[in-house]
């Protein structure tokens, strides 16, 4: 039985053509809660913009459940970390959760009563009702993830792309937010969630994907997330040469 | 008490025609402001209000002392500039603001530089000040039309716009054409800039770029009012400015930028939400609701005893 799935095939992302990331091959099913570990540098952000078109691709495809990235904006949400927003942005809570129904309405056409709802569904299964008339600086960190992750559901995204949300997290906003991830999950949804902490994989993820460059592991947390694998992305230097391993050259 | 003294601005052509530009000016640069004060375009404004002058030098040598063609020079020479920094900033490591501070230096050196080729001699100081008394029809055109075309555009294009001014990474992913919106963007703020430069001069318009929005910022966390109310106090102070340079016999232009300032300060200090004297004269020490439940609090447990025997 074939079920929902982002395939990505041979993919590479280059910057003024050094390679960021390097013949990716992976295929992500719906309904699962997928790490993305690696060190700085990795391509971890790369690979994200490059899932929703910030980038171009040197080489590769991506796939959707059949349809091809032009096909799949709306499908595709990107979530970029948060320090990248201006939070004294003049906005509520809900006129931003608004704006990932833009998507669906276009430049133009009026909001309806599906919109309203479709927004008033996203602030709630993110637990963020009472707070919609808030502006936006005036939530905490964690709040402030989940309301991203509300736009991108009132968007009607499959795939989310969460780039580190649990960084500056205490532990309680962290539990909150990985409780909000874990139930897009099991409702079916695919979400990619680049992060540092490896301490807290086991607990977030049910699949793990090691880059460094270029894909080192990607499988099932219990079996991918070995020392073995860690030390393989995060101690050797896959672009920066021998330099760093002057004994293996010999 | 005469009140012919409030009625006689309004007596006169050259007032009549003021107000109308001033009001038109008003509204689109206060509308307008809202983008520049949320993208922190503010220095950019003011430097490409400045790089208009090898435009209008260039203008004044070929054709003389005609307002047409100054405007043409002044807007060849802005965008000359604004697309100039654009290209420079996306296409090399130097950021956008060094691109537009060299550019612009270069420019109004250029500009000084070639007006002393010109036969015309120039009033600098209306370049830079403005005079909104002597609006002549060509003028009141070239600000109509800028108006209809920079606030038409700005409306149409709210979502995207805000899409991209909130987060452009997040647009660019939904597909929204983020770069031609930055320079549609800077075309409209040249368009602007180049309607207030017979009415204000330069560096007056830039007050009229952005204070109607500061003030509007510091009251609401719309953006929709930042854009519609900015639009409306650029316009009403602006009126408000002139006819008040009339009845005190000062200059006009400065008298425009000061009445939107005093009113930026106003904001400033008593904003309910954002004011700096709002803040200090709040109570003290704790949030009102935490307030009213302690004080609730307090009355649910002394009063058992205090009400029963009122009964």
């Amino acid at each position: 039985m074939s079920y929902h799935r982002l395939e990505i095939k041979d993919l590479t992302v280059s910057y003024r053509r050094v390679p960021a990331v390097h013949h990716v091959n992976l295929e992500l099913r719906c309904g699962s809660c997928v790490g993305l570990l690696g060190p700085n540098g990795a391509g971890k952000t790369s690979l994200f913009k490059a899932l929703v078109g910030l980038v171009p691709l040197e080489t590769g495809s991506m796939n959707f459940h059949g349809a091809s990235q032009s096909l799949v904006k709306s499908a595709i949400a990107y979530l970029p970390q948060r320090t990248t927003v201006d939070w004294d942005f003049p906005i509520t809570v809900r006129r931003m959760v608004e704006m990932g129904r833009y998507q669906v309405l276009g430049w133009w056409r009026s909001f309806r009563q599906e919109d309203r709802q479709a927004v008033d569904r996203a602030l709630e299964a993110m637990e963020l009702a009472e707070f919609g008339e808030r502006q936006i600086s005036a939530l905490s960190g964690g709040q402030q993830q989940r309301a991203f992750l509300a736009r991108a559901l009132a968007q009607e995204a499959h795939v989310f792309l969460l780039d580190e949300p649990f960084s500056g997290l205490d532990k309680p906003a962290q539990d909150l937010l990985s409780g909000a991830i874990r139930r897009l999950a099991s409702a079916g949804n695919l979400l990619v969630v680049s992060h540092h902490d490896l301490r807290t994989v086991r607990d977030l993820f049910d699949q793990v994907i090691f880059l460094n460059g270029e894909l080192v592991a990607f499988g099932d947390t219990n079996l991918v997330f070995t020392a073995e694998n860690i030390r393989k992305t995060f101690q050797t230097h896959i672009f920066s040469g021998s330099a760093h391993e002057p004994d293996l050259v010999l | 008490m005469s009140l012919t003294w409030f009625f006689e601005p309004f007596r006169h052509e050259f007032m009549q025609r003021a107000l109308f530009g001033c009001a038109l000016i008003g509204f689109t640069n206060g509308a307008l402001s809202a983008f520049i004060v949320i993208r922190r375009l503010a220095l950019m404004a003011d430097a490409m209000a400045h790089s208009l002058l090898p435009g209008v030098a260039v203008a004044l040598i070929l054709f003389g002392l005609v307002p047409g063609t100054l405007f043409i020079g002044a807007l060849v020479a802005a965008l000359l500039v604004a697309f100039g920094t654009q290209i420079i900033s996306n296409s090399s490591r130097i950021k956008e603001d060094t691109a537009l501070g060299l550019l612009f230096a270069c420019s109004f050196s250029l500009g000084l530089v070639l007006i002393s080729f010109s036969r015309v001699s120039v009033n600098v100081t209306d370049y830079l000040f403005g005079n909104i008394l002597g609006l002549g029809d060509a003028d009141l055109w070239v600000i109509y039309f800028i108006s209809l075309i920079v606030l038409p555009l700005l409306v149409a294009l709210e979502r995207p716009l805000l899409l991209t001014v909130f987060e452009s990474s997040v647009a660019a992913s939904q597909g929204v054409p983020v770069n031609t919106l930055k320079y549609l963007l800077m075309g409209t703020l040249v368009l602007s800039m180049i309607s207030s430069l017979q009415a204000v001069g330069v560096i007056l318009a830039l007050g009229m770029l952005i204070a109607p929005a500061a003030t509007i910022y510091l009251l609401s966390d719309s953006f929709t009012s930042m854009f519609w109310l900015g639009g409306t106090l650029g316009c009403v102070g602006s009126c408000t400015g002139l006819l008040i340079s009339f009845w005190l016999n000062l200059p006009s232009g400065p008298c425009i930028v000061l009445v939107l300032g005093v009113i930026f300060l106003l904001a400033y200090l008593f904003s309910p939400k954002y004011g700096v004297a709002t803040r200090l004269l709040r109570p003290r020490h704790l949030h009102e609701a935490s307030l009213a439940r302690w004080k609730l609090n307090e009355r649910e447990q002394t009063p058992a005893n205090d009400n029963e025997p009122q009964r």
